[in-house]
């Protein structure tokens, strides 16, 4: 029950942050649809040759899930950034809002501009007769009688796209846009439902809320209630102010801690927040984005500071294909980071989370097995299981050629199933993270990879360019730096990731604190 | 002929000095790209003045004759002269807002009041606010409406009141031109005859230039001075209420207008029968 009780507490902490950024982010994104669909509702209502392209391009969006549409925006901004960076010397950031609000943008259009043409187009005939015949110019006519007659129907699409633009919105966490979605996605990784539901619960009702406030405007307008339509407008208003002026405010100050979608990010993000708010700095999380998005962020100053792997950077945003030693990996790798983009290796926290092969510690014991070189001569009469990616990875590949792997069978498994499986002896073998939490719980021992064929993850503390000598930065996180075993990792994600006596990030980011006997 | 059947050719001949109120001269308008029109080589002459009614079967051309006049309905071919001066090439809304205009659709703005839809053209010809409020009740007196529906919505009146305000609207520029389609049609009998002579009275009273049309010919006997009976796009006939009752030489026309002399026979027989 205090489990609960802080969870929930947990939850309202954040809220006026989540809160604030997803109004301002729903807010823009309605105001720029308005603004966007207005002129096309218009061009689409006087000109029938218009009117079928521009209801099928609107339609055509809203086919897209609203998902796919915002990761869409990413590479795409990007591909203009670096063009306006070529042609102007100046890029901008293809991350967070931006994306977000084009999309959201978008995604607004069609009740707008469909619920704009079906209201004129539906007007009776008489009645623009008579528009007509009293001479009025298309203009007038437009401004004086159609649009005010076809306002309840404008607003019905207005009410609408609002509806839909704060649900989709939940949506911009990954591409590292803090908005209500962070419960949700930080929620379904950690598996706290109380996030969820927190994160749910709170979009829904602020759904409602400015629903109900256009409905009052639009009460207002049909019944030409001026006071209706100022407390509404009002209202509106006072509420974007109220989650925009923070926000304005919070830009400039503070340092920005980034994590990627998984528990051990989270608890090492709430650790370096934990640290630096102890130096006396304001901390701003942006958590749950996506990998190559955390990085970029970082490279544009958008993150302070994050934590990544060593073969992450090698492989994915290096492209390098060859397995150096460990030191030399890490010179290599500091050294374009430096040079490339001017990002700071602060230093490795002392643990590993890399692709590693994991066996039951009495079967291993059993038979004699500690390395993959005692495995390479057991493996054929042994069963290994690998989750969806591994056995399309190039790890498998190197360890199949530099052990001369064979085993009996090979299985895929969803990853908490795999744990399962080895458990039970239904595999003899997996493929897991050596960091993983689950290692303990299962008691499973990693073998060792003496001949060096598998990439190091070593968990990285990242600076970016604006902080790369940021003085407080560096004294709150050089303690970190070595501090951390992987059987304190193991632990530490345990705690947030078991069912039975759980944890929030926050706590097991305490717990290591201690453990590792930090200041 | 006698000598009032001949109004229109008189004034289209150019006597008596002043222009008639509206020239067509061979306007034609077909809807399908020229196979089929709607008005053909059309010649029409209204004196001012006048109170003239065009009646005739659906499909004959009445209607399209008359938004053709303010414009509401572009004609291919042919000139429309309005006091002498041809409008063809003036934009068509500073056309409309010289002309009254009223149809059986009456078309009263529902968001707006009744004194704003009566004020709606003179605010278009940019009036100012004491000088529209002065008209408003100026023409509430006129058509016998109630100074307290001045700011009812139409939703709120009868469709007798409707169609007062509706040709309060048009009367409230000032014009001296009316057009009317259909004006009292959708209206009952009783309300139709009394609005249809109140009318009459207003078109007398103000000197007012009326083209009214109708399916009903009772009406266009007992309102107009002039009658113009169309059939497929032309003019089958013409001439005052009077005369083409006693002698239209085209069978089509005859049969139209001696239905009100037939109808009035049966009801005087109907009378006679029962002392």
């Amino acid at each position: 029950m205090r489990i609960m009780d802080e969870r929930v507490a947990a939850a309202w902490r954040v809220l006026p942050d989540y809160l604030g950024q997803h109004v301002l982010l729903s807010a823009a994104a309605l105001g720029l649809g308005l603004l966007i669909s207005l002129p096309l509702t218009i061009a689409a209502i006087r000109s029938e040759r218009l009117r079928w392209p521009v209801l099928t391009f609107a339609s055509l969006i809203q086919t897209i899930p609203a998902l796919a549409l915002l990761a869409l925006f990413y590479p795409l901004l990007l591909a203009i950034s670096a063009l306006s960076q070529r042609i102007f010397g100046q890029g901008f950031s293809a991350l967070g809002f931006l994306p977000s609000l084009l999309a959201l943008t978008l995604y607004s259009m069609l009740p707008i501009i469909r619920n704009g043409v079906t209201g004129v187009l539906s007007l009776d005939r008489s009645i623009i007769e008579a528009a007509r015949g009293v001479g009025m110019t298309d203009r007038q006519r437009l401004l004086r009688i159609e649009l005010p007659l076809a306002a309840p129907m404008l607003m019905a699409g207005v009410r609408t796209a609002t509806v839909w633009v704060i649900g989709a919105a939940t949506l911009s966490t990954p591409v590292g846009q803090t908005s209500l979605g962070n419960y949700i996605f930080s929620g379904l990784q950690l598996e706290n439902w109380v996030f969820v539901l927190f994160g749910c619960v709170a979009a829904a009702a602020l759904a409602l809320v400015s629903d109900q406030l256009l409905a009052l405007v639009e009460a207002g307008a049909v019944r030409r209630s001026r006071a209706r339509v100022l407390v509404g407008v009002g209202m509106l208003l006072a509420g974007i102010a109220w989650a925009g002026i923070p926000q304005l405010q919070r830009e400039s100050t503070g340092y920005v801690v980034g994590a990627k979608s998984f528990s051990e990010q989270y608890v090492l993000a709430a650790l370096m927040s934990q640290r630096i708010e102890e130096s006396g700095a304001v901390v701003t999380r942006r958590t749950g984005l996506g990998s190559a998005i955390a990085f970029r962020a970082l490279l544009n100053d958008e993150l302070d500071v994050y934590v990544d792997y060593s073969g992450t950077v090698w492989a994915n945003f290096m492209g390098r294909r060859d397995v150096p030693s460990r030191p030399q990996l890490l010179q290599e790798l500091s050294r374009w980071l430096q040079r490339e983009h001017g990002v700071q290796v602060l230093g490795s926290l002392g643990f590993e989370n890399a692709y590693a092969l994991a066996m039951r510690r009495d079967q291993a014991q059993a038979l004699g097995i500690r390395t993959i070189e005692d495995l390479a001569m057991h493996a054929p009469s042994l069963k290994i299981g690998g989750d969806f990616e591994f056995f399309g990875r190039p790890e498998w590949q190197a360890l199949r050629q530099g052990y001369g792997l064979r085993f009996e069978r090979q299985r895929q498994y969803q990853s908490t199933f795999m744990y399962k499986a080895v458990a039970s002896g239904d595999v003899d073998v997996i493929s897991a993270f050596s960091s993983d939490g689950r290692i303990l719980a299962e008691d499973l021992l990693v073998l060792e990879d003496p001949r060096g064929v598998i990439l190091p993850y070593d968990a990285l503390i990242l600076l970016a360019p604006r902080r790369a000598e940021d003085p407080l930065l560096r004294r709150a996180l050089l303690p970190l730096v070595e501090a951390i075993d992987v059987e304190q990792m193991r632990q530490a994600n345990l705690m947030v990731d078991r069912d039975l006596d759980k944890r929030s990030p926050a706590q097991a980011a305490h717990w290591l604190a201690q453990e590792a006997g930090l200041p | 002929m006698d000598s009032a059947d001949r109004t229109g050719t008189q004034a289209a001949a150019g006597k008596g000095g002043m222009p008639p109120a509206i020239e067509l001269r061979e306007v034609s308008k077909s809807f399908d790209g020229g196979s089929r029109f709607a008005v053909r080589s059309m010649n029409l002459v209204v004196p001012a003045g006048t109170f003239v009614a065009i009646v005739g079967g659906s499909g004959s051309g009445k209607t399209t004759t008359l938004k053709i006049i303010n414009r509401l309905i572009e004609p291919e071919q042919g000139e429309i002269l309005i006091d002498g001066e041809s409008v063809g090439s003036m934009p068509a809304y500073l056309l409309r807002r010289r002309i009254g205009y009223v149809f059986q659709g009456i078309g009263l703005f529902p968001h707006m009041s009744v004194a704003e839809n009566i004020a709606i053209t003179p605010r278009l010809l940019g009036w100012d606010a004491p000088a529209l409020q002065r008209r408003v009740v100026e023409l509430m007196e006129l058509v016998d409406l109630p100074r307290e529906f001045a700011l009812r919505l139409p939703s709120m009146l009868s469709g007798g009141q409707r169609q007062r305000v509706g040709v309060a609207r048009a009367l409230a520029a000032g014009p001296s031109l009316m057009l009317m389609d259909e004006p009292f049609g959708a209206l009952d009998p009783v309300t139709r005859d009394a609005l249809g002579s109140e009318y009459r009275l207003l078109h007398q009273r103000m000197g007012l230039t009326t083209v009214m049309v109708t399916h009903d010919v009772l009406e266009a006997v007992l309102l107009a001075d002039h009658i113009v009976i169309m059939r497929e796009g032309s003019i089958l006939a013409q001439g005052t209420p009077r005369s083409l009752m006693q002698e239209a030489d085209d069978p089509h026309a005859r049969a139209l207008m001696d239905m009100p002399r037939r109808q009035a026979l049966r009801v005087n027989a109907l009378l006679d029968a029962h002392p």
